[in-house]
């Protein structure tokens, strides 16, 4: 099948589907890859690395689009500015198109897209469950933008993110607030942890204060109890109560910190406004607020989508194509994540795709089958938190019950005992081999706690050599007139020697091959 | 040679055998304890044959020769991973030498004694034919079962705990009329009957015991084989039988303690036999999805790894593995990763059986480590390989309180970065527990054959 990867045309994208990198990789599935000429231009790369890596070059997007069989795009179709008509349009009857739908905002697109008898499947519908991640396109896009996030934030930030004393006076670290710790946010944690800043975190679902803390940062707790973890992962929106709590902690830290990154989302609603106008005023002049929201409305009241505003001397920064300013390290991404879609689509490597509606992964990211929609799928089955515990887990650790003292003295008086009535009938001649005998038992167990346990099979080897020793029985015993005796004796001299032979060769042949 | 001298001697060869056996507690002095153990022998034998007791030279050298000759071959001949097969064939041995010797001390009259003597040195014969005999049928039932010539499976006759006490009872019961025959003469009929118990009380014994349990077994009949020299060491009045086989049992004793502490397991329950038959509810039942891996997949993951610890099992060994992964490891060293190798201590069918394996494979013992040294570590390791290995790597012997092996230390990998398990199927453990590893979120599995997959996990890092 032939796969078409078209230079994006949405203004300011300069993201491309498909590296060569992973069209490589997908040409090796059985595909052929088509490239409309200047596609990778925006991620700095030439249409000769693209050749170079066995793809062909198409000179126009109408051509493209007519001959792929499959058209894998970044952004959701639309109006095309030079052809002056829909990318819909020029998607073959039937034909298929992978990339960024956006179902629940766009159900004109597919309606159009359905009327094409077309299959559609939509990065930003593969379910979150763990075999899905390698190509969950949203998390390595929301990665991205939250590094971007801190570098924007920084770019307009007046002073350091780290601390230093210097000869011309001390510079106080800055101090970043992260509302939302998703992907993006603890992406934003990272950097901004990375360049010396002081990082403090909120999000509504208590699992993820493990992870904010293993980021370093601090994660503010809200004296209140409600569970904020919705179904897949994602968060839900919580009560009056709880919101009035959770806007009164911003607003007091909107005073302190320096810089805020709201990554606040709830699926399929507008973004929820965390950050009021008068928690702007009250903001530190030269402070920054980046609103990676700003797609869906912003968290902040004062952002302005696709802009840069200062309002009270805070800059409030609403871009919506962060990735897309990282143009050749998110085209890398989303194109690793594509190749992980079309292996999964493609389990035969014979370069056909099967859509196949069995497969939990490729059931949720198609939202349109052969002219059908069908979206949204079935609920997933398993979601990131656990399950929700009613109560404190059943399970006690059990205490072990303390032995008694008479029970643990009980062995040494039966031990005891033993010996004291072996020896009130015992021979003098038995107590002299008695001794000996415990004596040695007691040399064993110091000596042989010492062994290391890597040499426990020679030990047993050269302890069997040596319980050949038994061939001393024997041996004086084979002397004996008596046949009976004789043959007894000479068979156990017999079966000894071959274990003393034996036990130390095999030792010392397993202690040669121990080596440093 | 006079008593006092053979005395003496025998002293010199107690004290070469404890250094041979201190010896061993280190890779650096192993060596010379070995020597030390022959040496002891050596002079041990000397003594006894020049001590004047010994005037039928021809017989003992024909034997010693020849004896001496088979086990050379053998140790020669045997392949590193049937090493249990051949410790348990060589405990058979010593107990076979056990009971021949009591025999033949049992139709010695030369030396008639009286009284309570008398009575303590048939109680000896009888001990030590007893042991002796116990050694020698359950060590060739473990060889058997080590070398699947009879299925690895526990039997478990029903009320097996009650057979085993009514054998115990006959043997006590037959002593009592063994020692009252003896006055007469005709004892010999409840020692051969005895000997005939023990030897079914041997079979059942081993018999009943898991695969999974070969450890134990392996180093309690090491227990048992000293012991066994130990008793003929009274019988005959040896202090130097005594003291070997004295030293022999307690390092028997000791191991068998080891392994059993290192699957959390009773040492009394291991012997009653059966696996799992205590625990107490329903084990959590494992869902969720495998993810598998190719080799070309594991050699990039372990290209981009620094810190490397490779997990070895029993399915390692039976894979002949072991060079393979040498190579791999040596490859990736060259490359500048840190590899490193987990050992469990019940891993394998003998206590320190992997380390037996890598040594044969060359690889450098400072790079093996025991479990205890790196069980912490596991955070600081980016990738970590399980081979043939199950339930030594088994999340549930921690967290699952009814699973069959809780309690049980294993090896933590699942904290590292990413687990690759080297897997024929999905088939589950000896202990035949279901693993949540498997289905964890940073596993891998590679399916295959351990020493195939492996192969070509080599040749993709080459290149």
């Amino acid at each position: 099948m032939k796969i078409g990867i078209p230079k994006e045309i949405h203004p300011g994208e300069k993201r491309v589907a498909t590296t060569p990198e992973a069209a490589e990789q997908i040409i090796k599935l059985g595909f052929a890859v088509l490239v409309e000429t200047g596609a990778g231009i925006g991620a700095n790369i030439s249409d000769d690395a693209y050749k170079e890596a066995g793809a062909e070059i198409v000179d126009n997007a109408k051509t493209l689009w007519e001959q792929s069989d499959i058209v894998i795009k970044v952004r959701a179709p639309e109006r095309h500015p030079e052809l002056t008509t829909d990318e819909t349009d020029l998607l073959r009857e039937g034909g298929r198109l992978i990339s960024f739908i956006w179902p629940a905002q766009n159900p004109e697109l597919m309606e159009k897209l359905a009327a094409k008898q077309a299959t559609v499947l939509a990065m930003d519908s593969v379910p979150r469950m763990s075999r899905a991640q390698k190509l969950d396109a949203l998390s390595s896009m929301a990665n991205i933008a939250g590094y971007r996030a801190i570098v924007e934030a920084a770019q307009h930030f007046g002073r350091f993110f780290t601390g230093q004393i210097t000869a011309a006076g001390k510079i106080p670290p800055a101090k970043v607030l992260v509302i939302g710790a998703g992907v993006a946010g603890l992406a934003a944690i990272g950097a901004a942890k990375g360049m010396g800043a002081i990082v403090r975190a909120f999000d509504t679902r208590p699992e993820v204060k493990e992870q904010i803390e293993s980021m370093d940062a601090e994660f503010l707790m809200l004296d209140f109890k409600e569970e904020g973890s919705g179904t897949g992962g994602y968060a839900k929106t919580m009560s009056k109560e709880f919101i009035e709590a959770e806007m009164a902690l911003f607003a007091r830290q909107a005073m302190e910190v320096d810089i805020i990154v709201t990554t606040a989302l709830i699926p399929g609603k507008p973004a929820p406004k965390l950050i009021t106008k008068g928690m702007v005023e009250s903001m530190k002049p030269g402070s920054v607020i980046v609103d990676l929201a700003a797609e869906q409305g912003g968290n902040c009241e004062l952002t302005e989508k696709d802009q840069v505003v200062v309002r009270h001397d805070v800059t409030i920064i609403g871009y919506t194509n962060l990735p897309s300013r990282l143009a050749n390290q998110s085209s890398q991404l989303y194109s690793t994540n594509i190749r992980h879609l079309l292996t999964e689509l493609s389990p035969e490597k014979n370069g056909e795709i099967n859509v196949n509606m069995d497969d939990e992964v490729i059931r949720g990211a198609t939202v349109i089958k052969e002219g059908k929609i069908t979206w949204p799928p079935p609920p997933p089955k398993l979601s990131a938190a656990p399950a929700p515990q009613t109560e404190a887990p059943a399970y006690v650790v059990q205490e072990a019950p303390k032995a008694s003292p008479l029970k643990q003295l009980l062995p040494l008086i039966i031990g005891g005992a033993a010996l004291f009535a072996i020896g009130a009938v015992a021979p003098e001649a038995f107590m002299a081999h008695f001794t000996v005998f415990v004596l040695a038992c007691f040399v064993g167990y110091q000596v042989i706690w010492n062994v290391s346990p890597s040499l426990h099979t020679p030990l047993m080897s050269v302890t069997n050599a040596i319980s050949g020793i038994i061939v001393i029985g024997a041996l004086v015993q084979v002397s004996t007139p008596d046949s009976t005796i004789k043959i007894l004796a000479g068979l156990a001299i017999l079966i000894a020697s071959i274990n003393i032979a034996g036990g130390f060769l095999v030792t010392r042949r397993m202690l040669e091959m121990f080596r440093k | 040679m006079s008593h006092s001298l053979v005395t003496m001697s025998y002293i010199i060869a107690t004290i070469l055998f404890i250094l041979s056996l201190s010896g061993l507690s280190k890779q650096e002095t192993a060596r010379k304890g070995n020597y030390y153990g022959m040496l002891g022998m050596a002079i041990a034998i000397a003594a006894t044959a020049l001590s004047g007791y010994v005037t039928s030279y021809e017989v003992l050298l024909g034997a010693l020769v020849v004896g001496g000759a088979i086990g050379a071959r053998a140790a020669i001949k045997v392949e590193m991973t049937q090493m249990p097969e051949l410790v348990a064939i060589m405990h058979s041995l010593v107990g076979m030498a056990a009971v021949l010797v009591g025999y033949a001390n049992f139709l010695d009259v030369s030396h008639p004694l009286i009284g309570v003597e008398k009575t303590i040195h048939e109680v000896e014969i009888y001990i030590g034919i007893l042991i002796g005999a116990v050694t020698f049928s359950g060590s060739v039932i473990a060889f058997c079962k080590l070398s699947e010539k009879i299925s690895g499976k526990p039997l478990l006759l029903p009320g097996r705990h009650w057979f085993n006490l009514l054998l115990l009872i006959a043997a006590v019961a037959l002593a009592g009329v063994f020692l009252q025959q003896s006055e007469n003469g005709s004892a010999i009929v409840p020692l051969a009957i005895m000997t005939g118990i023990a030897l079914i009380f041997g079979i059942h014994m081993v018999m009943a015991i898991g695969g999974a349990d070969m450890p134990v077994v392996v180093s309690m009949l090491n227990s048992y084989s000293g012991w066994a020299a130990a008793a003929t060491g009274f019988m005959l009045s040896n202090d130097l039988l005594i003291v070997t086989g004295a030293l022999v049992g307690s390092s028997g004793a000791i191991l068998s303690y080891i392994m059993c502490r290192a699957m959390n397991r009773n040492f009394i329950s291991v012997i009653a036999g059966g696996f799992g038959a205590a625990a107490g509810g329903e084990a959590a039942v494992i869902e969720g999805e495998v993810q598998p891996i190719d080799a070309d997949e594991t050699a990039q993951l372990l290209l981009e790894a620094k810190n490397i610890m490779i997990i070895p099992g029993y399915g390692m060994a039976v894979a002949q593995a072991q060079h393979t992964v040498n190579e791999i490891t040596k490859l990736l060293k060259e490359k500048g990763k840190k590899v490193g190798f987990g050992i469990h201590p019940v891993a394998g069918r003998m206590p320190g059986h992997m380390n037996v394996l890598l040594a044969e494979a060359k690889v450098p013992y400072d790079i093996v480590y025991e479990m205890d040294e790196i069980n912490e570590d596991w955070a600081h390791v980016d990738v970590s390989i399980v081979i043939g290995a199950n339930d030594i790597v088994n999340p549930s012997a921690l967290d699952d309180p009814n699973s069959p092996i809780a309690g049980m230390p294993v090896l933590e990998c699942w904290k590292g970065g990413t687990t690759i398990v080297l897997k024929r199927s999905m088939a589950s453990g000896y202990a035949g527990v279901g693993n949540p590893l498997f289905v964890l979120e940073n596993t891998r599995m590679l399916f295959g054959d351990a020493n195939a997959t492996m192969q070509a996990v080599l040749k993709a890092l080459k290149g």
